[in-house]
């Protein structure tokens, strides 16, 4: 057990954080904000981190990698202390590319893993659907023979930036007789392909970052499969997995901010800051907050010595969730009547509290919902029976509902 | 950097878990509960940790320690908390060890440190003298011309302790002391214990000579020290329990069958099966940070023990309560196991202070991290 960077990580962070200041010094010269909304600014900095293999450092060497999972956390660290743009890359690098670097032809690969790298193109994942959430399997799009390729109807929901999204790993139904799981198969698809209609959805948060895709006759070629047909559950599973490795990190305001505002609202002892209830609920968000980083480093270091991300990952997720509703319902509360302001004018921190009050039900939901994931720890980690299901030995196209 | 236990600590690990299970199965702690004879099949069990050398684990070598360390001696504590160990290990070590060695002369850190690592003595800490945390009372317990007067209660392990080290007042303040328990001037009388495989004593002295440990008016300062030191350390203990309990609740969810089908397959029992998971894993993360605080001497120490603490203190306490719960009535019976976990996880919680006053200790150093912009004057 260590917990301080040994001489050669040291170095390494050293090194990593000239880099970043450097780098993102240039940056600046290049764009004069640095907003993380903005796609432009992001690829021209993915684009640096791709050149200077930072950009997937434990992935193989002939990616674009070569690096250890402990450096990867340096990098981490050190990114997201410094205000670098972040977001749009994450769906694509962290979970379509380890599923084509496992299962996709040595074209494809080639064809698509540097330029995803780079930021030239960006990834969506279509594979639930509006009958098909929790239970993925249970999805309806139809893929047909179609000469040499396939056609591909249906419809797919939840798909995070489709909008804006080159390319998409698809998953369908290429067999209705077969039970559900096995008669599956995964596709990659130019999202600009005729027949394909992206329609964003409107939150409630207001916001729009998922989509849904309808697709109509959808023509596509077979060298589009990732897989042999009738395993696309197979393939699935491994993009899913790689979804909980990304899905735990401390999320919405800082604990500085959470101070912040606790030291604006005055209560009876003087400001919320010296409430003993407030300060017993800072104590449990700071305790959560490092439990999440702590166990992300041991999982490092189950990582470093050979494991493979497993089960134990999904909580994650859990936490985090389920840590942000906590925090945003009480400190809406803890400001009284004055958590009711939305209004950028007015609200603290400008309404983003109230914002992330809205979002935060979607993050229990999103990724695996807190029923999926609390399902996966007992029956994977813990060894629990499945529950009963109905539906697993029985043909597709006899199942009900 | 490296955020688990290294394949010789591993080792060490599993061979006390081999050990205990051989030596201390759950029979021997619920004997604990009946009379006597369990009294001295505990402490035969003490002798024989002791012969290993666990209670010398973190206690260097030139004062008849083992000098391993104190990532070694976490390892220990977690397979004695999974075993429930009816032995005072926490309070002769953890507590009096820890303190002794964090403020005692050379002199007595060589009296006392090769008997406490052969495990010839026992010690205790004794800090309470009444309802409420020790912090928020006055010490009636005083010391003139080295002689204290006073009672302390509840003691844990006062029972069987021979040593204690204790807050009393003096001119200066509030001093630690060390007091000689077998002298006829200390009257001790055990109480009935809420987790009996660990008794507590009341403690009177009159006239019972005492000798100083550490600076006069340093006496809070120390056992703040003390606490830091046994927190982190018994959240291992913690640890261990609260994966036992896990394990005894995953066990008899898999066996026990209702309607036709394991109840450990239903989502009610299996999703309050993972919640324990979640619990438990928070509360290891927080517990190796402290292990590696204690290690390195690090200044993050009283923040990381106070994180281990909260959390170990949380996954011990639902992991028992919710045992129970899941083997249903036969959990509540003195034949089933889970009360042991339950009153041990108890017990282990207010030990060293309740979590809540670490909770707030937390919060406190967040606040003292985190100046406020504003009124950097008056912080100043």
């Amino acid at each position: 057990v260590n917990f301080e960077d040994s001489p050669q990580e040291a170095a390494y962070r050293a090194e990593v954080r000239a880099w970043l200041e450097a780098n993102l010094r240039e940056l600046r010269q290049q764009f004069a904000d640095l907003g993380a909304a903005d796609l432009t600014v992001a690829r021209a900095w993915q684009a640096r981190k791709a050149l200077a293999r930072y950009a997937r450092i434990t992935w193989p060497i002939e990616w674009g990698g070569g690096g250890t999972a402990i450096q990867q956390a340096i990098f981490s660290q050190e990114e997201s202390r410094c205000g670098a743009p972040l977001g749009f890359f994450g769906i694509g690098l962290g979970m379509c590319m380890p599923t084509l670097m496992k299962f996709a032809s040595a074209d494809v690969q080639r064809r698509f893993i540097g330029p995803a790298l780079k930021g030239e193109q960006i990834w969506c994942q279509l594979f639930s659907e509006p009958s098909a959430g929790s239970d993925i399997a249970g999805l309806r799009t139809r893929a047909v023979r179609h000469g040499d390729g396939w056609l591909i109807s249906g419809q797919k929901v939840w798909s995070t930036g489709a909008h804006y999204s080159d390319y998409g790993l698809l998953l369908a139904r290429s067999d209705f007789d077969a039970p559900k799981h096995q008669g599956l198969t995964m596709f990659w698809v130019d999202m600009r392909a005729p027949g394909i209609d992206i329609r964003p959805i409107h939150q409630m948060t207001g916001g729009s970052e998922f989509n849904e895709v309808f697709l109509s006759d959808v023509v596509i070629a077979d060298d589009q499969r990732i897989g042999p047909v009738g395993e696309g559950w197979k393939v699935a599973l491994v993009t899913l997995m790689n979804e909980r490795v990304e899905g735990g990190k401390e999320r919405g305001p800082s604990l500085e901010d959470i101070l912040g505002l606790a030291r604006s609202i005055p209560s009876a002892q003087g400001t919320m800051a010296d409430d003993p209830a407030f300060r017993q609920r800072l104590a449990l968000w700071y305790l959560q907050a490092e439990g999440l980083r702590l166990t992300q480093l041991r999982s490092l270091t189950a990582l470093s010595r050979g494991a493979t991300p497993g089960p134990e990952m999904s909580i994650g997720k859990l936490v985090a969730a389920n840590r942000l509703q906590d925090l945003t319902e009480r400190l809406i509360e803890y400001q009284d009547q004055y958590g009711l302001i939305s209004d950028p004018r007015y609200a603290a921190g400008g309404g983003r509290l109230q914002h992330d009050f809205l979002y935060a039900p979607s993050l229990r939901i999103a990724g695996g919902t807190d029923e999926i994931l609390r399902n996966i720890i007992a029956e994977r980690v813990l060894g629990l029976p499945g529950d009963v299901r109905v539906d697993k030995a029985v043909s597709f196209k006899d199942l009900r509902g | 950097m490296d955020f688990d236990f290294s394949e010789e600590q591993a080792q060490l690990k599993s061979a006390a878990r081999r050990f205990l299970s051989a030596r201390c199965p759950l029979s021997l702690v619920r004997a604990t509960l009946g009379e006597d004879p369990a009294r001295r099949a505990s402490r035969a069990l003490f002798e024989e940790i002791a012969a290993l050398g666990w209670c010398g684990a973190a206690i260097p070598e030139a004062s008849g320690g083992l000098g391993l360390g104190y990532v070694e001696l976490c390892a220990i504590a977690e397979e004695l908390g999974r075993a429930l160990a009816p032995v005072p290990f926490a309070s002769s070590i953890y507590c009096f060890a820890e303190g002794v060695m964090a403020a005692g002369s050379a002199e007595q850190r060589s009296r006392l440190l090769p008997r406490l690592a052969r495990g010839e003595i026992v010690g205790c800490l004794a800090t309470a003298e009444g309802s409420g945390a020790y912090q928020h009372r006055s010490t009636s317990c005083h010391v003139e011309a080295g002689r204290l007067h006073g009672v302390k209660i509840p003691v844990v392990d006062g029972d069987v302790a021979d040593v204690a080290l204790l807050l009393a007042t003096e001119a200066q303040g509030a001093s630690l002391f060390l007091a000689d328990l077998n002298h006829p001037g200390v009257q001790r009388t055990a109480l009935q214990s809420l987790d009996p495989s660990r008794g507590v004593a009341r403690l009177s002295f009159s006239d019972a000579p005492v000798e100083r440990v550490g600076g006069a008016g340093q006496g809070s300062a120390l056992v703040e020290r003390i606490f830091d030191r046994a927190a982190g350390l018994i959240a291992f203990e913690q640890l261990g329990g609260a994966d036992r309990s896990l394990e005894l609740a995953r066990d008899y969810a898999l066996e026990r069958r209702t309607f036709g089908r394991p109840i450990g397959s239903y989502q009610a029992i299996k999703h309050r099966l993972a919640d324990m998971y979640v619990k438990n894993e928070l509360a290891r993360s927080t517990a190796y940070y402290a292990a590696w605080a204690l290690a390195s001497a690090a200044p993050e120490l009283p923040r990381a023990a106070a994180m281990a603490r909260v959390a170990a203190s949380d996954a011990f306490g639902f992991a028992a309560r919710e045992s129970i719960q899941i083997h249903g009535g036969i959990g509540i019976t003195w034949e089933a196991s889970p009360h042991l976990f339950f009153r041990r996880a108890r017990h282990l919680s207010v030990v060293c202070g309740a979590p809540a006053g670490w909770a707030e200790r937390l919060a406190a150093d967040l606040c003292k991290r985190t100046p406020a912009p504003s009124s950097g004057a008056e912080a100043a």
